[in-house]
């Protein structure tokens, strides 16, 4: 492996850390609050994707802005599950799995019915996408930032100072790395968001509303907490991440009714491989998961990729099904 | 002891009326309903193993791939090492139920949840695997395998099996003599043990059962017969592939479960006969045969919000109806002896 592939492929598998921690922490923080594992957290990625795929690239409304619409609607959706689905089963933790897989065919149908099987096309929204030789300097340093930074803030709230300014001298390596500015923007939201989140539940008393709930619904309840508000508040942050990571990420992926599919699978090994209840160990598994499966599929193959994430889970399902990060156990 | 008596002849007059219905049904139907006939007592064979599994209380994800199983195992012995078809069926059932056996070590270290999504990843790995670009030359990659040998025709009678009224019949005999030991299991000390396990596993567990012993028979026996539908499947189609044992076929299999509820012997078998009646009357005849999966969904939605016990909690409802209006009618042709244990 060249040192130009390898940069290229820690590039790479950085992008895809970002998206997937992105969907796996709402996964978990949906978890955590209701105690429902959401099944069509896939197509709630895929209604993200759609949203960006209907007013960016059909109607021509300005990127970001299809974003942040694809946000609230996402968020929207995630509100009608919590209201339709959660709530009325919410006694009934198997119960809420597999109405949420009811909601997974409903949505992949209306997605088939509308916009029909095909892949779509959405255009790049930078024209200076491909940052060759010199634009690699600076976003593989920001690159190397912006990973340290995830994990130093989420686990345990330190700075950017913290971070060893060492990439230097590696950067002569970097000629042949390319990271796309739409790749960037991806991973970009993923630090701003997940640090916004860390922030919201760490210093708001809603966050501390939420985590209280999801250490203890009965006993929040019993201290005045709305389990219904608190509920509602997780769902919609929750289906928000998936939403942004398919708007985000829809000019690079093609766009198709099924695109949730894999992604919820990946989802799944990174929550289990992070501890089911743990967001720190949802991000930290998304990073491992991405960078073994970027890795082993650029040096053997994708089925092969898979097959060693999945092997992974099972390791980690058998070994401690509290998963590497998560410490305490859950009912 | 009469009223036992009555009831029983009763129920065999409604099985020959059931057996006469089974059998002349292929020919009242067009040629192809008669093929979805086949698939259905398969997907009848699918569901009914797929619910002694569940009498322990776990639910896999992997049950569609251990068909699967079977019907890969069944393929490559009849077409690789040309064993006769029928001898290559019960080997591609017994792989399956080896492969079961062998994946049962690891899964029933694990329970609810955690099982469900441990039996989802063995499952898509054993998918990746007949996918796998280094396995083709023996499983076919995404493509499969193709040109499987059909059962063979029994010349001295010339009953062709490549007629879907016969190897309906065929279907039929094979699923139902597998029924026929699924329930007998069910009813055995075996079945009852699962039951134990399910509700109590711990208090099992201090009487003296091995429930990880039990968990795994339940899963070897359910993936055997699981692993028989994929063969006849299979010996049917003449091809299968990777795609044809996805998650979206588990999610219908859980559907009929939970649609027709797993309490009874009888309840995923009708949950699959009356969505299949209901997919190919109301869906192929309306011409939208693509809003399938938006159909099933909100059929899900509904059965687990307002029906959750499934369909067959309606029985007993209707029986207790049916026996309350002819206790009534009764009341109405003898009125004093109706009015008098009232008063």
């Amino acid at each position: 492996m060249t040192p130009e592939l390898f940069l290229q492929t820690v590039v790479n598998a950085t992008y895809a850390a970002s998206y997937m921690a992105l969907i796996a922490v709402g996964l978990v923080l949906i978890f955590g609050v209701m105690g429902v594992i959401n099944f069509a957290h896939g197509e709630l990625y895929m209604a993200g994707a759609y949203a960006v795929v209907a007013l960016y690239a059909d109607l021509g409304v300005p990127f970001f802005v299809a974003v942040a619409v694809g946000l609230l609607f996402v968020g929207a959706l995630g509100l009608l599950m919590e209201y339709g689905l959660f709530r009325p089963l919410r006694d009934n933790p198997l119960g809420g799995l597999i109405a949420s897989i009811g909601f997974l065919l409903i949505l992949q149908t209306i997605a088939v019915l509308m916009f029909g099987v095909h892949m779509e096309h959405v255009p790049p929204s930078t024209q200076g996408k491909l940052a060759f030789a010199n634009g690699v300097v600076l976003t593989y340093q920001r690159l190397y930032v912006i990973l340290a930074a995830t994990i130093a803030v989420l686990m345990f709230g330190v700075h950017m100072e913290h971070v060893p300014p060492s990439t230097q001298g590696k950067l002569a390596f970097a000629n042949g790395v390319v990271l796309t500015y739409q790749r960037l923007y991806v991973i970009l939201a993923a630090v701003i968001l997940l640090s916004a989140l860390w922030l919201f539940l760490r210093k708001s008393k809603f966050g501390w509303a939420l985590r209280a709930c999801a250490q203890d619904r009965e006993a929040a309840a019993l201290q005045g907490m709305s389990i219904n508000s608190t509920a509602r508040i997780a769902m919609f942050i929750g289906a928000a991440l998936a939403g942004v990571a398919g708007a985000l990420t829809a000019p690079l992926v093609s766009p198709t009714p099924f695109m949730g599919d894999p992604v919820i699978i990946t989802a799944f090994i990174i929550i289990i491989v992070g501890g089911i209840g743990s967001l720190e160990g949802a991000v930290l598994a998304a990073i491992l998961y991405a960078f073994v499966n970027t890795f082993v599929t650029t040096i053997y193959d994708g089925t092969l990729a898979n097959i060693v994430g999945l092997l992974l889970m099972l390791i980690v399902l058998i070994v401690k099904p509290t998963g590497l990060f998560g410490a305490k156990e859950r009912a | 002891m009469p009223e036992r008596a009555r009831s029983n002849g009763l129920s065999w007059v409604l099985g020959l009326l059931l057996l006469a219905g089974l059998i002349m049904l292929p020919r009242v139907v067009t040629l192809s309903q008669q093929e979805l006939l086949v698939f259905l007592v398969i997907n009848v064979l699918l569901v009914a193993s797929y619910r002694l599994l569940t009498l322990t209380g776990e639910w896999s994800l992997a049950h569609v791939v251990i068909m699967g199983v079977g019907a890969y195992g069944s393929a490559l012995m009849a077409k690789e090492l040309a064993f006769p078809v029928p001898l290559a069926m019960l080997a591609g059932a017994s792989i399956a139920a080896l492969i079961a056996f062998l994946l049962s070590f690891p899964l029933f270290r694990m329970k609810g949840f955690y099982f469900l999504i441990g039996s989802f990843a063995a499952g898509e790995v054993i998918r990746l695997i007949w996918k796998w670009s280094e396995l083709t030359w023996l499983f076919g990659g995404p493509k499969g395998i193709k040109l499987i040998p059909p059962f063979p025709d029994i010349e001295v009678l010339s009953i062709d099996f490549y007629d879907p009224v016969n190897y309906y019949y065929l279907c039929l005999i094979v699923v139902a003599i597998a029924l026929l030991i699924l329930y007998r299991i069910e009813r055995s000390r075996i079945g009852l043990t699962f039951h134990a396990i399910h509700w109590q596993d711990k208090l099992a567990e201090s009487v003296g059962v091995n429930t990880f012993g039990y968990r795994m028979l339940a899963f070897v026996i359910a993936s055997f017969f699981a692993g028989l539908a994929g063969a006849l499947y299979a010996h049917y189609v003449g091809t299968v592939n990777p795609n044809r044992f996805n998650v979206e076929e588990m999610v219908y299999v859980l559907i009929w479960a939970i649609v027709g509820g797993t309490a009874t012997f009888y309840g995923p078998i009708l949950g699959v006969v009356v969505l299949t009646i209901l997919n190919e009357i109301v869906l192929r005849a309306l011409g939208i045969d693509e809003m399938r999966p938006l159909l099933y969904g909100a059929i899900l939605i509904l059965f687990i919000l307002f029906l959750p016990k499934g369909l067959e909690s309606l029985v007993p409802k209707a029986r207790n109806w049916l026996a309350g209006r002819k206790a009534k009618r009764q009341g109405s042709e003898r009125p004093t002896e109706a009015k008098l244990p009232a008063e």
